[in-house]
């Protein structure tokens, strides 16, 4: 019932664009900061782990770039970041909402003959979608990068041998794989969190248990989603 | 004018509201009086449709708003401005941008056509330069105030006030009682104000209702109040100890 309303045809475009904008900046390059660090790391922590796993002189070492990239492509990026915006984005989308329902600024906009939550909700779920995967690639490009200065300073592998292992075997549906994913997981994100907000009912402790369970479901959803969509894509 | 013709609304097994016909009449400060519970707030959300009734018919100037879908009652909503208790400002937008808000979705106004609005409201409710201001930054009392220029930015049909002394010193209350009066008599505006403040009801009641256990259980005017023999009424209008005793 709900996204029936929300994906009815805005009230004012100019406003809804406007929206749209706002929240791009403040829920998507807002989380620049936290994907960054997080991709660097996972990145430099996924070339070590690969390194003390290759045991064989038979393995080449290319083999440390290769597996990074496709750790990174595949999963790292798309779900881990998207857990971790689930936590930040989530739970600001579902406590500014759910405030605004305590506070009856819901209200006042209902009264006013504004669809509440696609005023309030749609701006948020079309800017997640359209920027989240720019992050993922972002954060994927970040990734290799701390990849690459973990391998450059503790001598594993040389620069030109990691270049060449996440050259190799490159499939470029992969890519679009990561980035199907990471607007489904946006999607999720933004719809339930909104979701909890919208139907916040109470004062400030309600508020804190609509964002916790904001930020559960959407993390439980999303684990779902990525099996669902790898069987679809992959399997 | 707006009439409210035999509604009831139950949530589980409590009848909020019993049957309430009851009209408010246009270019008049229609009053709703009670004790806290009584359903004077549900039978408030009732008339603008943030309930809906189990029940019986609201009508806006022989408008059927109860039968209405989502899209007629959209038209009759932009002729409704509403100041909440709390004000419900929009934290995000300053004191300027929450009064345009109304005219930047529903009008066709060009930019200065619409701060032009805006200042005449903010002036009518004596707010100046503090146009900048976000709602964190402005007393209780400004809230409420940029709340009514807000309200009245679309220059609406219909008022409805839910406790707008709430949380207000004496005199600011006053000041407010005062500005909503004004503004009824001066747009000839359908008003409907929810309040237990029993200063509001002397000084600007045209028309009181008073609801009882979910009922409409008197009207009358802020005189007719005062001679009153009935005893919930009375009850809930003497309350304190001081003004039994000035009774007599």
């Amino acid at each position: 019932m709900l996204l029936k309303r929300v994906f009815m045809k805005p009230d004012r475009w100019k406003v809804f664009r406007k929206q749209t904008f706002i929240e791009m900046d403040n829920l998507c390059i807002d989380s620049l900061g936290i994907v960054a660090i997080i991709s660097v790391f996972m990145g430099a922590v996924l070339v070590i782990q690969t390194a003390y796993n290759i045991d064989s002189p038979w393995v080449p070492l290319y083999t440390i770039g290769f597996t990074t990239r496709q750790s990174l492509v595949l999963e790292f990026c798309p779900t881990i970041v998207s857990l971790i915006l689930a936590g930040k984005v989530g739970s600001r989308i579902s406590s500014e909402i759910g405030t605004m329902r305590v506070t009856e600024q819901i209200d006042a906009l209902e009264i006013m003959g504004i669809n509440s939550p696609n005023y309030l909700i749609l701006p948020k779920i079309t800017a997640c979608v359209l920027i989240n995967p720019f992050l993922i690639i972002i954060s994927i490009f970040l990734g290799l990068i701390g990849g690459w200065f973990v391998a450059m300073f503790t001598g594993e592998v040389t620069t030109h041998v990691y270049l060449l292992g996440i050259q190799s075997f490159f499939v470029p549906f992969e890519i679009f794989y990561a980035l199907i994913k990471t607007a489904a997981f946006a999607f999720i994100i933004t719809s339930v969190s909104g979701y909890h907000g919208y139907i916040t009912k109470g004062g400030a402790l309600e508020v804190g248990q609509s964002s916790t369970k904001a930020v559960v479901y959407s993390s439980i959803l999303i684990i779902l989603a990525n099996l669902v969509l790898t069987q679809i894509l992959l399997g | 004018m707006i009439e409210a013709k035999n509604i009831s609304k139950v949530f589980g097994d409590r009848h909020v509201l019993k049957d309430v016909s009851i009209q408010f009449d246009k270019g008049k400060t229609n009053l709703i009086i009670g004790e806290s519970g009584s359903g004077k707030t549900v039978l408030m959300k009732c008339l603008v449709g943030l309930l809906e009734v189990d029940k019986g018919q609201i009508l806006y100037d022989k408008r059927n708003f109860s039968e209405m879908q989502l899209f007629e009652r959209k038209a009759i909503r932009q002729e409704i401005g509403m100041l909440f208790q709390g004000g419900a400002l929009f934290d995000s937008l300053n004191v300027e941008e929450n009064v345009m808000f109304p005219l930047n979705m529903f009008s066709n106004m060009s930019l200065e056509e619409k701060l032009d609005r805006v200042n005449v409201c903010l002036k009518r409710v004596n707010i100046i330069n503090s146009n900048k201001l976000f709602p964190s930054e402005i007393s209780g009392g400004m809230k409420k105030r940029v709340a009514i220029a807000r309200a009245i930015a679309m220059k609406p049909q219909y008022l409805f006030c839910d406790e707008p002394n709430s949380g207000l010193d004496p005199k600011t209350s006053i000041l407010i009682d005062n500005l909503i009066n004004e503004i009824t008599h001066e747009y000839n505006i359908t008003t409907v104000i929810n309040t237990h403040d029993m200063n509001s009801v002397i000084e600007i009641g045209d028309k009181i209702a008073f609801i009882y256990k979910g009922q409409l259980w008197w009207e009358g005017t802020s005189l007719d109040i005062l001679h009153s023999q009935n005893e919930e009424l009375n009850n809930f209008v003497y309350a304190t100890e001081l003004l039994r005793k000035l009774k007599g």
